[in-house]
């Protein structure tokens, strides 16, 4: 038997609750030394000046007014689809067909242009396209949770499933719209009349996705708070014994907070149709069901973390869509240093949590 | 001449975060000897045992097996060191026999000699006095049966220091007599035995020494022969406590609850409840007692609403009159109908509470319902968080900080307290003292004395026969899920509602 006496080098011990100053110390330490190695990266790989590199990214999300908006406009969206999926997250409702939900909504609002948009006034339009693509993204959610109360099959498989199935009727629509003829794609719906499409708001052309989010954001931070609907969530979330025990209707609310996931999935929908693309395509939604869970858990479900997370995302992709084009990169290389700076935002939660403890030196 | 001990801890400390679960404990165990560990829950036996167990490492100190040093970082170190820990919960394989669950994980030769090992096992069996066949399966094995074939386990790998963590906790008093039987023949052959206990009388008729922790700290070892339940007491909580608990007499009693042949189905189709019929009064305590998994459970949940009865009736007399029969309703409707009956439930944190909620969210698990509107209103909760800490004393930083993150008596202190508050008609109680120390065991006593006194019909399900006897009015003996007997708890004896627990078998 070979028992030798020595402690293993590290073990991991937990700790006490960090103070928050502490806290915030530790994650801006992980961000310098992400931005760091990254520098590494850049100089060793792809021997470029990192300064100029990141000067670049900067450039690229944010160097020019119009620049700015279209980073603005798709952490916006991205914010939109991070609100929807946090009431089914939090209720431990594994809902990863946010994109279909939002297809579904981007199915709703381009119907509305094509077959309403010259007969309605402007105003009723949009709120009936509002109306109807949440209610599209709903059903999407509806569905599967209808499953879940019922015969309690797996959400997981459900939903992601039916991402594909709204892709189909995505697919079927376009050869139903397609315009013109033998593009196999929409083109850009109402171009001339523009009917359907958010107007500018205070002077700014995104015045309104900025509107509708923001609001839909606050509505949810008070929804989860404050609300008996989210106190339910809340209890579901944490034990179904809990909430049957409290005379809560499981499959109810089940039911009642994947429609609203849905629907405000639905919404993000709306906004690109109307607010962004003016146009549809299978792509629309553009991965953003799943960048936005990535989104909320990052947050830990507070919706203003949220909201900064969505915005540093965005500038990444954008900055890394710039340095591609100035410096001719592959857009692999930005990737991977967003890749760099994400491992250590997340890897810098687990010194919170924990300790390391090294072997003492005095080993009898 | 010094002499080297089985297993040796020499000033051993554990810590997880800023709690201190092991402040230099110091323990020796010869070979041929049982000690008891004794301590409250929360004193730190298990963790101690985990580390020799190798599932945790200690922050400081040493252990020697035979008097040398040795550095036990996982469960394998640990059975290569002959050390063998049987758990509170059992690790078997149902469909398979007691025999493959013993070989199970063992290198062993290319070809399975069954045979052999049959023979292998039976002799360990006759060596020591078990009652095991090794080709039963273990599905259809009782409780005490599995814990046998867990111990042959260990012995078969050839493990000779056994710790054993609460054993008796699942078994009935004649099981665990011969539980004890069998230690006793496995100590005279030269084995190290340690037991984890909290029962004092357990202590004293098995053990050759006891060592006693109190709140993470090593407070000293006994020789059996020289320790009696009032200086183990005073040992484990610390200061001299009383064992009496108050029982005031019940007077003035109102019939509650008429509970009518109601049976009970689970997921497999057995009935978990058959016929069961008896009635509860406002103003006594009525005990159910059973080995656990004979139903108790489901019958609690069942006057709660909360589980679908086959057939019955669960008929409530509220104080102003009215028969209602609740089989009929959910836990919702019975709540609309202001039917006040609570529950403290068994699984406080899984069941009872929301765990990542602070005092206030608790509350209002209760009472969010009330109001008009969409919107919650926390000012009440807030209140009646507050008066709960204050009265009785529960130990938070906060009345928002999470409940699961407080001790087990504190998060039952919140429970019955949230319970009490809505002035029950008839509380039901599952395990209500569990797991807690002397002392929270103690408010919470006087807490339901309370509510008996106020009128209130308490019904109370437990797992200690000592605690029943001595705080309960009549007891109610569950078997298989059926009633077979109830007594008056001030004339019967522990002999007599062991029996009732047991019958079922002298009926066969």
């Amino acid at each position: 038997m070979d028992n030798t006496v020595k402690e293993p080098l590290i073990h991991l011990s937990k700790r006490e609750d960090m103070s928050f100053g502490k806290k915030w110390l530790v994650r801006i330490i992980a961000i310098l030394l992400s931005l760091i190695v990254c520098a590494g990266f850049i100089f060793i790989i792809i021997k470029m000046n990192p300064v100029e590199v990141y000067e670049g990214i900067v450039e690229g999300a944010v160097g020019t007014g119009r620049r700015f908006w279209v980073t603005a406009r798709d952490a916006l969206t991205l914010l939109c689809v991070a609100v929807a999926v946090t009431p089914a997250f939090k209720m431990k409702f594994w809902n990863i067909g946010a994109e279909g939900q939002i297809l579904m909504g981007c199915v709703a609002s381009a119907a509305m242009m094509i077959y309403a948009g010259n007969a309605l006034p402007t105003g009723l339009l949009l709120v009936l396209m509002f109306v109807c693509s949440f209610i599209a993204g709903g059903i999407w959610g509806i569905i599967p949770a209808f499953f879940k109360a019922r015969w309690n099959t797996n959400e997981t498989l459900f939903t992601l499933m039916l991402n594909y199935v709204a892709m189909q009727v995505v697919t079927f629509c376009i050869v139903y719209w397609e315009n013109p003829a033998g593009s196999n794609s929409v083109g850009i719906i109402n171009a001339p009349t523009r009917a359907g499409w958010l107007p500018q708001l205070f002077g700014l052309d995104y015045g309104w996705n900025l509107a509708i989010v923001l609001l839909l954001t606050v509505l949810m931070f008070i929804y989860m708070k404050r609300t008996k609907h989210g106190y339910e969530i809340a209890v579901v979330g944490e034990s179904e014994n809990t909430a049957r025990y409290a005379g809560i209707n499981v499959g109810k609310v089940i039911v009642r907070t994947v429609g609203i996931s849905g629907g405000i999935a639905g919404i993000a929908g709306f906004i690109l149709v109307s607010g962004s693309s003016h146009t549809i395509s299978t792509s629309t939604a553009g991965g953003r069901g799943f960048t936005a869970i990535i989104v909320a858990w990052l947050a830990k479900f507070n919706v203003w973390a949220m909201a900064v997370i969505a915005f540093l995302l965005v500038f990444m992709q954008q900055g890394a869509i710039q340095i591609a084009t100035q410096y001719n990169l592959n857009e692999n290389a930005s990737e991977v240093i967003t890749g760099i700076i994400l491992f250590f935002v997340i890897g810098c939660e687990f010194f919170i949590n924990y300790k390391l403890e090294f072997r003492k030196k005095h080993s009898a | 001449m010094e002499q080297t001990y089985a297993i040796e801890l020499k000033n051993i400390t554990k810590r997880f975060g800023k709690i201190v679960a092991n402040d230099g404990i110091n323990l020796k165990v010869k070979r041929g000897e049982i000690l008891s560990l004794l301590g409250e829950n929360g004193s730190g036996k298990t963790t101690l045992m985990n580390m020799i167990s190798g599932i945790y490492f200690p922050d400081e100190g040493h252990i020697l097996v035979d008097g040398k040093a040795v550095s036990i970082r996982s469960p394998k170190d640990s059975f290569d060191l002959g050390i063998g820990m049987i758990h509170q919960h059992f690790k078997l394989i149902d469909v398979m026999t007691a025999a493959e669950n013993i070989i199970l994980g063992l290198k062993g030769n290319a070809v399975l000699d069954m045979k052999k090992v049959h023979k292998d096992i039976q002799e360990l069996v006759d060596r020591y006095g078990f009652d095991l066949d090794p080709a039963q399966k273990v599905y259809t094995m009782s409780v005490s049966q599995k814990q046998t074939v867990e111990i042959v386990k260990m012995l078969y790998r050839g493990a000779n220091i056994l710790i054993l963590d609460e054993p008796t906790a699942v078994l009935t008093p004649q099981e665990v007599d011969k539980l004890f039987e069998v230690l006793r023949n496995m100590r005279d052959d030269g084995r190290a035995i340690i037991i984890i206990t909290h029962k004092l009388n357990e202590v004293l008729e098995l053990s050759d020494r006891v060592a006693i922790l109190r709140k993470g700290k090593y407070i000293g070892t006994l020789q059996t022969s020289e320790a009696t339940v009032e200086s183990l007491t005073e040992m484990m909580v610390g200061e001299k406590v009383s064992l009496d608990i108050n029982r005031p007499m019940p007077h003035d009693l109102k019939k509650r609850l008429t509970i009518n042949n109601i049976t009970c189905t689970n997921e497999d189709g057995l009935h978990v409840l058959e016929n069961v019929s008896f009635e509860a009064f406002g103003g006594e305590v009525l005990g159910v007692a059973g080995i656990s998994g004979s139903g108790q459970k489901e019958l609690l949940e069942a006057i709660a609403g909360l589980t679908k009865l086959s057939s019955g009736s669960v008929i409530f007399h509220s104080p102003e009159g009215e028969d209602i029969d609740l089989a009929k309703y959910d836990a919702a409707q019975i709540n609309e109908l202001g039917v006040r009956h609570s529950f403290v439930p068994e699984d406080r944190l899984g069941m009872g509470l929301v765990g990542s909620m602070g005092m206030t969210g608790n509350m209002l698990l209760r009472s969010f319902r009330k109001g008009k509107g969409f919107f919650t209103s926390l000012k009440a909760p807030k209140e009646l968080a507050e008066k709960i800490k204050e009265d009785l004393d529960v130990v938070t930083p906060d009345i928002d900080y999470p409940v699961r993150r407080l001790s087990g008596g504190n998060v039952q202190k919140i429970l019955v307290g949230r319970e009490i508050a809505s002035s029950p008609a008839v509380l039901l109680v599952a395990y209500p003292v569990r797991g807690l120390d002397i002392n929270s065991s103690y408010m919470i006593y006087n807490l339901l004395n309370k509510q008996k006194e106020r009128g209130v019909s308490v019904v109370c399900v437990a797992e200690d026969l000592d605690m029943l006897l001595e705080f309960c009015d009549r007891i109610m003996v569950l078997c298989d899920g059926k009633v077979t007997g109830i007594v008056d708890a001030r004339k019967t004896t522990k002999e007599e509602v062991g029996r009732l627990m047991t019958s079922h078998k002298e009926e066969q």
